[in-house]
């Protein structure tokens, strides 16, 4: 998994609640053999008509947010089947972080594992941020793990909390292989005596 | 003096890379097997992670799930979905480097099957791959076993798997085995006497005379269904055999490492007073050739046997017995020898082997396939099939009407063409008869090589040890 850096990005804002994986990535996109390469169908029905046209008025269709990393979404976004194609979607569309006042909470760890950041926080400063998000373009908010805050494109603040063993594994790009790769030496040096012991392995 | 230890314990012991508080171990793999279906997730996740394959010397890929078994298969895999998994295969494995038999190669087949082939395979390893059917390389005195998709990714770009230490279980098979009995009537018979579950949370050694007794296939037969006794991994210690089996082989040490190799596989066997947490004990004069009469690979029973009643169970066992009467449409009190059969089914990575053929086609010999029974030949890879067609095997099978495929899973799992239409019945020497696992409302009854070929012959289940008594007389 990659570092999460700092992300300064647009935010599209999706006061929609009840946000489900369904609609994030629907069941017809599950038969793939690929992680990626999703993102071209994240909200595929929201986001086009029958004939696959773009639904103009769908936010991430409209030119100033196409570009979005930050999803200010309404309450209890990733609702719904478990599906991992739900994160891996909108990874994969670009999105690295999403703020909402609840998380469905398969959702909420998925989203982890795919080096996205979910943020919860409280109805007002979730609406505040909308509001933010609304300007457009030019109204691009910082993202900033490590301190754990956000900051509008008007320069206020926003403290949020995270679990502190997440906070480190998505800082450090960790998953289950990142952890075991933190042990590498310890298998190069298995490697090496198992070399001299075994060497026909 | 250290504590006596078993088999199992010893190949665990020389593969902690770190072990916590808590027993969790980081356990290194020697050997990493992979075909189509359960690893294009996994490479995909080394891509978008910017990984490598850690070792991809000790990486072997083979498609095998997918690929079609026909003669014309080099016009390529109909099925899109199909044909797009082993592409992606191909892939991978030229993107990463790793030991690759693509479906054109002579030495393709069932990876479980070209594993031991070419050598990759080797006493005292860790071996794993993403097919519970991995326990099959358990005949060597090899820990091997099966691993999801993301586990596939983890042992790729770490040759490592978080893992904690399975008990241990000794299934002990006494004394000799009769005329017509063999290792696919013990694996059966095991799993009928212990259960699905009986194996679970266990590694399983098996010994005994009647396991000593058998040749290298045979024993890859017993191990490859230690899973379906719900085993984590079933284990063979190595002998003469093994050893006489490996020599030559394309990736086997020679020269000096062969010698260096040898002392270690010596070494390689449960200790006197070891401890088992479980153990078991058959007579090998008691088993019987045996067939499953329902949906699970518990459901077995000898083959003078009848069809059982529900109320012959207890507990879950009797709704189970009840819809798998209803699935397979059997009456209790039928004899098994009364069922008749549609389809004949030889191969997959329990029975695909060059003893299996030849033990099939001294059944066939001289015989005709009964009158509206379909019978496929698969071997389990492509040298096995040449071989046999050096021994002249595929004359014997071609001349009583069966069908002669090219190597591949097939009709065990049929995800390519090979499967069972709706309400079909098939003798099978594969290794599952749960609903729908040969076509959809298929049905099948599991049993050996020489049993299949029986039912082939006569059209439904048959004891071949009446066939081989009309032979004598």
């Amino acid at each position: 998994m990659e570092k999460f850096e700092k992300v300064t990005g647009i935010a599209a804002p999706m006061p929609l609640v009840n946000i489900d994986t369904d609609m994030i990535i629907p069941k017809g996109f599950l038969k793939t053999i690929k992680r990626t390469g999703l993102g071209v169908h994240a909200f595929d029905e929201m986001r086009y008509d029958r004939q696959g046209n773009e639904n103009p008025d769908f936010v991430l269709n409209k030119p100033q947010y196409r570009e979005a990393q930050i999803l200010i979404a309404g309450d209890n976004f990733g609702c719904g089947s478990s599906r991992e194609h739900a994160p891996w979607a909108l990874a994969d569309f670009g999105i690295k972080v999403i703020v909402s006042t609840s998380f469905a909470d398969i959702f909420y760890n998925n989203s982890f594992k795919n080096g996205m950041l979910p943020i919860v926080l409280p109805q007002e400063q979730v609406d505040m941020l909308m509001k933010d998000a609304e300007k457009g373009s030019n109204a691009r908010m910082t993202v900033d793990l490590e301190n754990q805050e956000i900051t509008t494109s008007e320069g206020e603040t926003i403290k949020f909390d995270v679990d502190a063993f997440k906070k480190h594994c998505l800082l450090e790009g960790l998953d289950d292989i990142g952890l075991t790769l933190e042990k590498a030496a310890a298998i190069d040096t298995f490697e090496m005596q198992m070399h001299q012991a075994r060497p026909w392995v | 003096m250290s504590a006596p230890k078993t088999l199992y314990d010893k190949i665990w012991d020389a593969h902690v890379v770190s072990e916590d508080e808590d027993g969790t171990s980081l356990l290194y793999i020697d050997r990493h097997l992979v075909h189509e279906v359960t690893s294009p997730q996994a490479f995909e996740g080394l891509r978008i992670a910017g990984r490598k394959v850690r070792a991809p010397e000790k990486t072997i890929a083979v498609p095998d799930h997918n690929v079609p078994t026909t003669l014309d298969r080099a016009k390529g895999i109909e099925n899109e979905e199909s044909r797009i998994q082993v592409d992606a295969l191909d892939k991978n494995a030229k993107d990463f480097g790793v030991n690759y038999y693509p479906v054109s190669d002579v030495r393709q087949g069932i990876v479980h099957i070209v594993g031991p082939e070419q050598g990759w395979t080797l006493p005292g390893m860790t071996v794993v791959c993403g097919d519970s059917h991995t326990a099959t390389h358990g005949a060597f005195g090899a820990l091997a076993h099966g691993i999801g998709t993301s586990e596939v990714e983890h042992v790729l770009a770490t040759q490592t798997l978080i893992q904690s230490k399975s008990k241990n279980m000794k299934v002990e098979i006494t004394g000799k085995l009769r005329p017509g009995v063999t290792a696919k009537d013990i694996t059966l018979s095991v799993i009928g006497a212990t259960g699905t579950a009986g194996g679970t949370g266990h590694v399983i050694e098996y010994c005994g005379e009647a396991i000593r007794d058998l040749s290298m296939e045979g024993r890859m037969t017993v191990c490859n269904m230690a899973i379906e006794g719900g085993a984590r991994a079933g284990l063979i210690a190595p002998d003469e055999k093994t050893f006489e089996y490996v020599k030559g082989r394309a990736h086997a040490p020679k020269g000096a490492q062969w010698e260096a190799a040898l002392h270690w596989w010596k070494q390689l066997y449960t200790d006197e007073g070891a401890h088992f947490d479980k153990v078991v004990t058959i007579k090998a004069e008691e088993i019987e050739p045996v067939v499953t009469w329902g949906t699970s690979p518990e459901d077995v029973l000898p083959i003078s046997g009848s069809v059982p009643a529900p109320e012959d169970f207890k507990g879950g066992k009797v709704e189970a017995a009840k819809r798998a009467l209803d699935y397979m449409g059997l009456e209790a009190g039928t004899k098994l020898t009364d069922i008749k059969i549609d389809v004949v089914f030889i191969g997959s990575c329990t029975n695909g082997r060059i003893e299996d053929l030849r033990a099939a086609a001294e059944v066939v010999k001289g015989r005709k396939l009964a009158d509206g029974v379909r019978a496929m030949v698969v071997p389990g890879s492509g040298l096995v099939r040449a071989q046999a067609e050096e021994e002249g095997l595929d004359k014997i099978f071609l001349d009583a009407g069966f069908e002669w495929r090219m190597a591949g899973c097939s009709m065990c799992l049929a995800m390519n063409p090979d499967q069972l239409a709706e309400g079909e019945r098939c003798a099978s020497t594969s290794n599952r008869n749960f609903e729908g696992r040969q076509g959809y409302k298929g049905r099948t009854h599991l049993m050996s090589p020489a049993m299949a070929a029986a039912a082939a012959v006569t059209g439904h289940l048959t004891d071949v040890r009446k066939l081989m008594e009309l032979e004598d007389a």
